[in-house]
């Protein structure tokens, strides 16, 4: 099962959120969608959930209760403790008795959520509520589970669990498509799509993304051209799309920062057509 | 400007019983950009908060700008927090002459970038743009000592550079720059390194330094599921369940030296 939003294009008033965006997520696989602020990455994944209609194109998505989603806000209640928290979502769905002690107790666990079973969620560290809000989200094992930028202020212990609970899911059969600002975390994703202002600036696999990138990046103290160029520690790196860099320049092996940085100044230092 | 601008020398703090920090000791020279990293509760806020002098040490001597961290030294310092610390009822323009009135220095210049922006209410913005405006009332009296938190959290990959490169022109005129992060892409803009665990100072350097020796082992396999479920018990399982793999060591990132190092502190 691949489910899917296939040229999608949400306007908001005169703003354009998505324009003609295509991302499949297939089971058992984890597709990261990685943009800064205001690139599309929250509409992309309302609109998979439902809660975002599209002014063109299409979504394919499970029924209501086969989908999981962690919304970028808290996603659970402060006033009650985190089993509490698991057992009002879970009885949504209908889970019950030994089963819902069953798969509390599992989930607790995976998430290194265990000793604080009786804290109020108010309580819990920002890494925990996103621990937490993560279980909620799953706790009916939905085929589709979407994350919103769920390691965003999350610190690297939790980041690395919450990772590990999203492998685990796509491993027993679910698509996965979570959204994230930090391009480190999207090159581990199977998939990982590239949003800028609301439009796929690339997507593929990491390996797939490097291998379809044209151009050479160079390092240098002083940037021939300052519009295609910028800063990484004390030195700078420059784009040269087309055609070889001058000679006395220094080419480097791009990493995913260097493509979305190069690509999205293509894009703005394009001459329009 | 010479010498060490912010210094720490044997610094603890404790609160009741709980020790925050754990004889740290470290420094800031002009010029450079130093990260400084750890996981929550690893004690930076704890630090940072002793260094600019808004809470005392229990034992250690801090130095800014050559001496205790009070008003009239503080004055030469230039902060912004990761919530910014701007009016989001206040325009871009009123949130930087009330900044500069503060400091007693004249209104920033707004870069081309935000002057479209001058009479738009902070709230209204994208958060690179506030980011950038923030940067603005914190530089605008060419603040000695820089203290960032998260800086480019959050904001896309060109406002990141853009903002990468004030932090740098900053250090390039002589301040001395603190980045408190979590984050790899923020480590990696840094001239050197801080690692914090647990309170105590556990590492220093440039990246290759602070991952030290620690390794992770990648698995490499088109059947990823399987391995994962498999993971559990490692290379031996994996070939009894015929799965094709390969498993060597790699360097680790800093964030699983930070797993490696948060497991040793609970284990100890």
């Amino acid at each position: 099962m691949t489910y899917s939003v296939r040229s999608a294009t949400v306007r908001f008033g005169p703003a354009v959120a998505l324009d003609d965006v295509t991302v499949e997520v297939p089971a058992g696989s984890v597709v990261a969608v990685v943009g800064g602020d205001g690139a599309g990455k929250s509409t992309l994944l309302r609109a998979l959930v439902g809660e975002v209609p599209l002014d063109a194109g299409l979504v394919e998505a499970p029924p209501r209760q086969r989908l999981g989603y962690l919304p970028a806000s808290a996603g659970s209640w402060a006033a009650l403790t985190v089993t509490q928290n698991i057992d009002f979502v879970a009885g949504i769905y209908g889970l019950a008795g030994d089963e819902l002690a069953a798969r509390r107790a599992e989930l607790l666990e995976r998430a290194s959520l265990t000793p604080a079973a009786g804290r109020l969620a108010a309580q819990l560290s920002g890494g925990m509520r996103r621990k937490l809000g993560f279980i909620m989200a799953i706790v009916h094992r939905p085929a589709l589970l979407i994350l919103d930028e769920p390691s965003t202020g999350v610190d690297p212990v939790s980041r690395i669990d919450l990772w590990r609970l999203a492998s685990e899911a796509a491993a027993s059969g679910a698509a996965v498509l979570m959204s994230t600002t930090y391009l480190d975390e999207a090159e581990r994703a199977a998939h990982l799509v590239v949003l800028d202002s609301g439009r796929v600036l690339v997507q593929g696999s990491y390996d797939q993304v490097r291998a379809g990138f044209a151009g050479v990046v160079t390092r240098a103290d002083q940037p021939v051209r300052a519009e295609w160029a910028w800063r990484r520690g004390r030195i700078l790196h420059e784009y040269w799309p087309v055609g070889d860099p001058p000679a006395g320049t220094t080419a480097v092996a791009p990493d995913l920062e260097d493509i979305v940085i190069a690509l999205s100044l293509a894009r703005r230092n394009a001459v329009p057509s | 400007m010479t010498g060490v601008l912010l210094r720490a020398a044997h610094v603890t703090r404790r609160f009741g019983a709980f020790t925050a920090v754990d004889d740290v000791s470290m420094g800031v020279e002009p010029g450079e950009v130093v990260g400084l990293l750890g996981a929550n509760g690893a004690g930076k806020t704890t630090l940072i908060r002793m260094l600019l002098g808004l809470i005392a040490v229990t034992s250690g001597r801090v130095d800014l700008l050559g001496g205790p961290p009070d008003r009239q030294r503080r004055r030469r310092l230039g902060y912004v927090p990761q919530g910014l610390g701007l009016y989001g009822d206040l325009t871009v323009r009123e949130n930087l002459s009330f900044s500069a009135r503060a400091y007693g220095t004249a209104e920033p210049v707004l870069s081309p970038a935000l002057r479209g922006y001058a009479d738009v209410l902070v709230r209204e913005l994208p958060l690179g743009a506030q980011r950038q405006v923030a940067f603005l009332a914190a530089l605008a009296h060419a603040p000695d000592v820089l203290v960032l938190d998260e800086p480019t959290s959050g904001v896309d990959v060109l406002a990141r550079a853009a903002l990468w490169d004030t932090i740098r022109a900053q250090a390039e005129r002589g301040a001395g720059v603190l980045v408190t992060t979590h984050y790899m892409q923020e480590a990696q803009q840094c001239d050197r390194l801080l690692l914090m665990s647990d309170g105590r100072l556990v590492g220093e350097g440039s990246e290759a330094d602070i991952i030290g020796s620690t390794t992770a082992v990648a698995v490499r396999t088109g059947d990823w599921a399987r391995a994962f479920a498999a993971l559990a018990e490692l290379a031996e399982v994996l070939r009894a369940a015929g799965i094709e793999a390969s498993l060597q060591p790699v360097p680790a990132t800093i964030e699983e030296r930070m797993l490696v190092l948060s497991r040793q502190a609970k284990a100890s």
